[in-house]
């Protein structure tokens, strides 16, 4: 900023910002005016459509991280699990068979953890359907030990249920296989089903902004004809038209993408704000987090440079074939 | 300096607007071309200042055949030619200086080295005082002398002005055509295109007079 003589700051023009830019721009020193004019109606519209196709887009990469995020999760936690059901039957011991089934498979490389629900856990299992007065002491129920495994460790479950088999026949192992094969065709289709509709969402973005730059670039027709024939080279031109849309394109793609991070931080504070510890746990666990993660807001900041990128580039197309027009 | 030979021009399919143009521009040389509205005049400038190209025939510009020139060739050839144009064609976005020193900031050279000429022409020209008022606040006359200072600026070898005293009147007419003159004595060979007779008048030169798509030399 410019002092007077006597080091005090000129008080700022009361008819606003941009009066002040251009008396600075006359006073001596001044900056040149860009060749390309800033701050017109066609950029300034080229910014808000591409901060709002920006900010469309992000949300979708993030809605689709966040659904691969969750159902990866789930996944993983059911691919951990795995149940071991001990049958009564006449003649032997279940708290015999729960004890030597449970070691057993403590004893299995991989497995971290294994609960056998007591008689009395077993039966709170089945109050819901039966009622708290049944007498369950007189009914055969199922003994179930809870198995959860170490991460990053593939447990055998083929060479466990051998064990089991031969060691308590009464003790079956269900490993959730099928389980977790439906919940990878479900992860799969809802990922890719994602993927189609951000890649319809950046193909849409690309068009518009393409045609938001044609439509702005038509305004500044006159600025490359002027140019043309005092004899500036074609790189030159398009070189400052490349430099300016760049700028829109950035300006437009950080507002736009700034707005959706901005959308996923506080979903995800408000929601450790508006709902108490144990619901946030349940629908965490069922929805997964609010948070996109480093790689959210990677992929967020690559699609704001690719798509100023892209205004770059039809900026600097269309300069190409108005000049080729202009011989 | 220019050499037309056989000239001709049409617009894509349509028919030829120029034909069998053959005539010469001399370095140092003064001319008006002239002719009814609608006889060719601007697309004859047009040809001149290589925004088109002949459909037929051969252009000779500073001793090169335009048609076998590249592009980069063609903007150092532009450079050499100064031209003004009928609606002046300033950016309204930039100061009178701005706008005049426009040739030199496209040629890459550093403001300091020419800010000095910019200012002495626009004084020269009468527009000392408006040098950092932008073009939608300058009269037509105004316009009109920044537009010629920028197309004289870079000392072209040819000056080309469409029209150039249609928007003025008669008094700064004549004050314009006196600043082609005094340009032409200093060396630039100027085609000033008009159909405003009295100004023919008013300065004896050579005329290239268009009719029915063909050119007439009148020396």
């Amino acid at each position: 900023m410019s002092m007077t003589e006597d080091g005090a700051t000129p008080a700022r023009p009361r008819r606003g910002w941009r009066v002040w830019r251009l008396r600075r721009r006359e006073g001596a020193g001044r900056q040149p005016a860009p060749i390309v004019p800033k701050n017109t109606i066609a950029g300034r519209a080229l910014i808000a459509v591409v901060a709002i196709m920006t900010f469309l887009a992000a949300l979708t990469t993030g809605a689709v991280m966040l659904v691969r995020d969750t159902a990866n999760a789930w996944q993983s936690e059911i691919a951990r699990e795995a149940t071991v059901q001990v049958r009564p039957a006449g003649g032997r011991d279940i708290e015999a068979d729960v004890r030597t089934a449970a070691a057993l498979v403590r004893a299995t490389p991989g497995v971290s953890e294994a609960r056998a629900y007591s008689r009395a856990e077993s039966a709170a299992l089945l109050e819901p359907w039966l009622g708290e007065g049944a007498k369950l002491a007189d009914l055969p129920v199922p003994r179930l030990i809870v198995v959860r495994t170490a991460p990053d460790w593939v447990v055998d479950f083929a060479e466990m249920r051998r064990a089991l088999t031969a060691q308590v026949p009464v003790a079956s192992l269900d490993d959730h296989r099928s389980w977790i094969e439906r919940m990878r065709r479900v992860t799969r289709a809802t990922v890719l089903g994602g993927i189609l509709v951000l890649g319809l969402v950046i193909a849409a973005t690309v068009l518009s902004v393409a045609f938001a730059t044609r439509g702005a670039m038509a305004a500044n027709r006159p600025i490359v004809e002027v140019l043309h024939f005092i004899g500036a080279r074609n790189s030159y031109i398009a070189g400052q038209f490349q430099r300016h849309f760049l700028d829109l394109g950035l300006k437009g793609g950080l507002l736009g993408g700034g707005a959706a991070l901005l959308v996923f931080v506080m979903a995800d504070l408000l929601g450790g704000w508006l709902l108490d510890p144990d619901a946030l746990r349940e629908v965490s666990a069922m929805f997964g987090g609010a948070s996109i993660g480093p790689w959210g807001y990677a992929m967020v900041m690559l699609q704001v440079a690719c798509i100023a990128a892209v205004t770059a580039a039809t900026s600097r197309r269309t300069v190409t074939r108005t000049l080729d027009e202009l011989r | 300096m220019v050499t037309f030979e056989n000239v001709g021009l049409r617009y894509d399919l349509g028919p030829e607007v120029l034909r069998d143009l053959t005539f010469s521009i001399a370095p140092h040389s003064f001319q008006f071309l002239t002719g009814p509205s609608g006889a060719g005049k601007t697309s004859l400038l047009r040809l001149l200042f290589l925004a088109l190209r002949p459909t037929r025939g051969l252009v000779t510009l500073f001793g090169h055949d335009t048609s076998t020139l590249g592009r980069d060739a063609l903007s150092t050839m532009r450079r050499r030619i100064g031209i003004v144009f009928q609606d002046f064609r300033l950016l309204d976005h930039m100061t009178t200086y701005e706008n005049v020193a426009l040739p030199f900031r496209v040629m890459g050279r550093a403001e300091a080295s020419y800010r000095a000429e910019v200012v002495e022409l626009l004084q020269w020209v009468g527009l000392g005082e408006k040098m950092d008022a932008l073009p939608p606040v300058l009269s037509g006359g105004e316009k009109q002398r920044a537009a010629i200072a920028r197309a004289v600026i870079a000392r072209p070898q040819l000056l080309l002005a469409d029209e150039p005293t249609g928007n003025v009147d008669p008094s700064l007419a004549q004050r314009l055509l006196r600043l082609f003159v005094e340009l032409n004595k200093s060396g630039t060979s100027v085609v000033i295109a008009t159909h405003d007779i009295a100004l023919m008048d008013q300065f004896d030169a050579r005329r290239l007079v268009l009719h029915d798509g063909r050119v007439h030399v009148y020396d």
